[in-house]
């Protein structure tokens, strides 16, 4: 379906990302968002709660984090499309109800513009530290997807594809972005709301009596929903549970439960593939890259490619899952790999993984606070050519 | 055109960061061009010193922050203490007369451009439009955008009923750059 005309605020902005997300939120059809306003994330919920009055919505400021992300829960089951907002230590407290909307499969994107940490770290500047505690800081084993923009457009273009992965998928969805993404200006273009694809909730058919909360097919593993007040007898929870919603503490329900939660995306991971390359094909070296990093790189390849090196660039749009496929294809034909990340090494663990040791894998690591010095890349990518 | 890099720099509260923002949309709204704005974020951007940096480009800007400046605006000492330095050679400066003393940190290739721009602000009813007059002067000194490009960029920007007050503000500031740079 088309975005609903409302939260389309169609035309040619000077605009940066926290906004712009805020804007591709909108026009995706968020109308609930619960946070508590974190720098640098702040700007993202300031323009939300100043604009949602006459799009027609809710901007709640809570109490806390950990208020915040189970308030949009809330609203998710209620009917809305929902978002909230945060940087590292908020995300940190969020964590536990990162596994209820995994477990519940509640449609919600959760944006992170990530700063230094650990702990209150350097709040106005950037880092990309958060890559893993998004996959793996929940307790328990699970699925998430998470997104990561380069621009103020991508900030509003990807925010309209998390909320539609959100919906196919019925699970979190991570925009991961950064303090210069989001504080960054530039044109950002919003099209007219009949020319942005928008996924519906998947709401059932079936009547009452017929639907099963978490009833499933085999070709779909993505279960129907309803809202709350239709009618529906439902019961959701954090507990392992059968098709009905209802608590079982049995192995075979847990089994059963957490193999389909995992492989609704596991499944569907080569729909969730969105790299984009640039000269891959027969680089010795290939710069492996997200967000910011990725326009920092842009300055070491065409220095690099200057020198007569044979550069790829290979960068991640979509973090989680992991492209694995498409790196350990690549990794037979090229050299090496190298891949700046504003963090100690964290998303090149997973190339690692995928790479296997059929090619050199070189981590740049930053401590954060500001992004990479290209020659820091450059020399990396020499180091790695020879 | 190749990268041209601009930094603006000032005190927080002189509109540092709006002046920046008109340039970089006038670039890249109101002239077709690519305009990348990075702001001072933190507490130099609430009272003490801050800057903004613009990049303009034809091109798709990559990397976005300044590193090699092309043309400085500076309404305060400090501002041009800490980046006159970082002008290239050949770079631009333009300053706030009464606010700025050059001195030797800048490289003698630079060019310079002065203005009494918060006497002309002043002179007009209201000192807060300095930052519209330096817009102005940097358009009519660079010419880096259309006048009409700066103009619209700038009443896309002020405050809903300030327009008047603005317009003859960039009026100015253009003016007195377009006659400065036409003198000998």
């Amino acid at each position: 379906m088309k975005a609903d005309t409302s939260g389309v605020l169609t035309g040619v902005h000077f605009m940066d990302g926290d906004h712009a997300a805020c804007e591709g939120a909108l026009a995706a059809g968020c109308r609930f968002v619960a946070g508590y306003p974190i720098t640098p994330s702040t700007e993202v919920v300031e323009r939300f709660a100043a604009r949602i009055p006459k799009v027609g919505g809710v901007f709640i400021q809570m109490e806390d984090e950990i208020a915040s992300s189970i308030a949009i829960q809330g609203a998710a089951w209620g009917g809305k499309k929902v978002m909230s907002v945060t940087s590292g230590p908020g995300l940190s407290l969020m964590m536990e109800h990162i596994g209820f909307a995994v477990c519940t499969e509640t449609p919600s994107v959760w944006v992170d513009v990530q700063r230094c940490g650990p702990s209150t770290g350097l709040p106005t500047q950037p880092a990309q530290q958060d890559m893993q505690q998004v996959k793996w800081g929940s307790h328990g084993d699970y699925e998430i997807i998470a997104l990561s923009p380069n621009s103020p457009q991508e900030c509003f273009d990807l925010m309209i594809t998390a909320f539609n992965l959100s919906e196919t998928y019925r699970c979190p969805v991570f925009f991961m972005m950064d303090e210069v993404v989001g504080h960054m200006t530039e044109r950002v273009v919003i099209p007219p709301a009949d020319q942005i694809e928008i996924t519906p909730r998947k709401f059932t058919t079936k009547a009452p009596s017929e639907f099963v909360l978490y009833a499933t097919t085999q070709d779909d593993l993505v279960p129907e929903m309803v809202k709350a007040g239709d009618g529906y007898r439902i019961h959701t929870t954090g507990l392992t549970h059968d098709e009905r919603g209802y608590p079982v503490m049995t192995v075979a329900v847990q089994q059963k439960m957490m193999t389909r939660l995992i492989d609704k995306i596991r499944n569907n991971v080569h729909k969730l593939v969105d790299v984009r390359t640039d000269n891959c094909d027969g680089a010795d070296v290939v710069v492996v890259s997200y967000g910011i990093t990725s326009r920092i790189a842009h300055a070491a390849l065409d220095e690099a490619r200057a020198k007569g090196l044979k550069v790829g660039h290979a960068r991640l749009v979509i973090c989680w899952p992991f492209p694995e496929a498409l790196f350990r294809e690549m990794a037979s034909g090229v050299k090496a790999f190298v891949f700046p990340e504003i963090n100690m090494g964290q998303m090149v663990r997973e190339l690692n993984r995928a790479v296997a040791g059929k090619a050199k894998v070189v981590s740049v690591p930053h401590t954060g606070g500001t992004v990479h010095e290209p020659e820091v890349i450059l020399n990396a990518i020499m180091e790695a050519a020879r | 055109m190749a990268k041209t890099e601009i930094r603006i720099g000032g005190l927080g509260g002189q509109g540092v960061i709006l002046c920046a923002s008109i340039i970089g949309k006038a670039a890249s709204i109101f002239e077709g061009k690519h305009a990348t704005l990075i702001q001072a974020f933190g507490p130099e951007a609430r009272g003490s010193a801050c800057s903004a940096q613009v990049s303009v480009s034809d091109s798709v800007i990559g990397y976005p922050y300044v590193t090699s400046l092309d043309m400085l605006a500076v309404m305060s000492q400090d501002a041009f203490n800490l980046f006159a330095p970082t002008i290239k050679p050949n770079g631009i400066l333009l300053y706030e007369e009464e606010l700025v003393k050059l001195n030797d940190r800048l490289p003698d290739s630079v060019r310079r451009y002065s203005i009494p721009a918060t006497r002309f602000a002043e002179e007009l009813g209201r000192r807060l439009v300095l930052n519209i007059v330096m817009v102005g002067f940097f358009a009519g000194v660079t010419k880096l955008c259309s006048f009409e490009a700066f103009r619209s960029a700038a009443m896309d920007s002020v405050p809903k009923g300030t327009e008047d007050l603005n317009l003859k503000a960039l009026q100015k500031g253009y003016d007195y750059g377009v006659n400065y740079s036409q003198q000998p």
